[in-house]
């Protein structure tokens, strides 16, 4: 039985979420990447820089991803030096849509374009398979997003805070990780609005614990070296 | 009969010709030639001054051992080293290639290559092949910017890591690294470290086995410590020694030198125009 073929494309999993709120952009993922069941990097970083105001959040083949971003990196540099001034979000997203949906039979990737502009503010373009590219108020993707639809349809509202936003995202992916096997790790979110971009790190024990999931323990050895409990006595 | 009028250039790109021929050989019952993996366990980590690479020695061809003590961590650049796992020939090819092309472009730039180029480089090629280029990379170096490790996987995925392991044994490695490693290691955990996760793979992978291969690469300083450990010596030796069967006559010897020597006569004159 082959169950661990280390030589299978390398897929992020993954949970990956964009929420606009009053005044930017929250962008959150998860850190699996994944080759086949094994975890081939458990702390990846899934949302990656564009621009200095814009950043795209990866799921799908790690491969495919990685190298539509550094294309559209690279397109973006050169538009940003030929206009004069930063890139709009509508056009990094666009640059994305346009690689994505040229070459649709050969890629495989679901990716998140958020950021903020001085003519939009905070905007949020979904890129799915295939290449639609469709701006919405927040954006889920990736396998754990189908765990996903109805806590958003619950709990997104407009004009929500900075703070609310970024409790929401890390709730959502938390949620994610809990029920979904292809993302697990460390909960990473990216905050971009006027003031620059805030990047932050939320470790897997500090995560919300749901419905019997356990606490996380530093090492088996302390539950192993844990005294056995004292029989009962009636 | 006249030649073409125009000799055209060969074109670039994999020729088929031989696809046909191989389809016939596969029908009528012969198998091809199973080819050279290195099942292997290769390893790298980041500790305190630089990067420290980890490698097996053995080299197999289907179930059997062609190579017991095979290179895996090959030069990239002086200040850059790169494990190979996967097919032997692809980890060689592609290695020795982006050698050459980093040693071009250091020349262009008059400067100490970067690791991250060596790693835009590997991904690109990678990625071009879609994964047929079996190739699993564990890229290290020292460069101004500092120490950098990356993982390549075959499709052109790459990781930004600590501590990373690939290969077939890279599940027993990885359970050592992931139990000992921590941040700030000195020279000789870091070496111990390695040499625990290699062994972790040799011992349990029935890919990976032999000898260990260790190099640390420091700021403007590296060690290629090849054989550093061996754990796995040949213990039995037949006293009798190997002779051939029958006796053999010498009729005649001839040896022929792989390398001329040259011998310098005295200079003659200067040359006058």
């Amino acid at each position: 039985m082959d169950c661990l073929n280390l030589n299978e494309p390398h897929s992020m999993g993954t949970t990956i979420i964009g929420v606009t709120y009053d005044g930017g952009v929250v962008l959150g993922a998860d850190s699996r990447t994944s080759t086949g069941v094994y975890v081939a990097n458990r702390a990846s970083d899934k949302i990656t820089q564009l621009t200095d105001n814009v950043y795209v959040c990866r799921s799908g083949s790690a491969a495919d991803s990685q190298i539509v971003s550094d294309y559209v990196r690279y397109f973006l540099h050169q538009h940003t030096i030929q206009l004069g001034q930063p890139a709009t979000v509508k056009v990094a997203a666009n640059l994305v849509r346009l690689l994505a949906y040229n070459n649709k039979n050969m890629l495989q990737t679901g990716l998140i374009v958020g950021g903020w502009d001085k003519y939009e503010g905070g905007k949020i373009y979904g890129v799915p398979l295939g290449g639609t590219i469709l701006e919405q108020p927040f954006a889920i993707g990736g396998s754990g997003s189908s765990y996903l639809y109805g806590f958003f349809d619950q709990a997104w509202k407009e004009g929500m805070t900075k703070e609310e936003a970024e409790s929401l995202v890390v709730k959502a992916v938390s949620l994610a990780i809990a029920r979904d096997g292809a993302s697990g790790g460390v909960v990473r979110t990216v905050t971009i609005n006027a003031d620059g971009v805030t990047k932050n790190f939320y470790p897997g024990d500090t995560l919300p614990l749901w419905h019997e999931e356990i606490p996380a323990q530093n090492s088996l050895l302390d539950i192993l070296s844990a005294p056995s409990p004292e029989p009962m006595s009636m | 009969m006249s030649k073409a009028a125009v000799d055209l250039p060969p074109k670039g790109g994999f020729s088929f010709d031989l696809c046909k021929r191989n389809d016939m050989l596969a029908k009528q019952g012969l198998s091809g030639p199973s080819f050279r993996k290195t099942g292997t366990t290769i390893v790298g980590l980041i500790f305190q001054d630089g990067v420290i690479l980890g490698a097996d020695t053995r080299a197999t061809e289907g179930p059997i051992v062609c190579d017991k003590n095979c290179e895996k961590i090959h030069y990239m650049a002086p200040n850059i080293y790169c494990c190979g796992a996967g097919t032997a020939a692809d980890t060689e090819a592609v290695t020795d290639m982006v050698s050459s092309q980093l040693q071009l472009h250091r020349y262009h730039t008059g400067r100490e290559s970067r690791v991250i180029t060596a790693l835009t480089l590997l991904k690109k090629h990678l990625f071009n092949y879609q994964g047929y280029v079996s190739a699993a990379l564990v890229l290290g170096g020292v460069d101004c910017t500092g120490p950098h490790l990356h993982t390549i996987y075959p499709h052109g995925s790459t990781d930004t890591l600590p501590f990373a392991t690939m290969g077939s044994g890279s599940l027993a490695a990885m359970a050592m690294f992931e139990s000992k490693y921590k941040e700030g290691l000195s020279r000789d955990e870091g070496i111990q470290l390695v040499v625990e996760a290699i062994c972790s793979g040799i011992f349990n992978d029935l890919g990976s086995g032999s000898n260990v291969d260790v190099c640390v690469i420091t700021k403007g300083h590296k060690e290629y410590l090849r054989n550093h450990l061996l754990p796995n010596p040949r213990t039995y030796v037949n006293e009798k020694g190997y002779t051939f069967p029958k006796k053999i006559e010498v009729l005649m010897t001839k040896i022929t030198p792989l390398k001329e020597r040259v011998e310098i006569i005295e200079t003659g004159d200067a040359m006058e125009e």
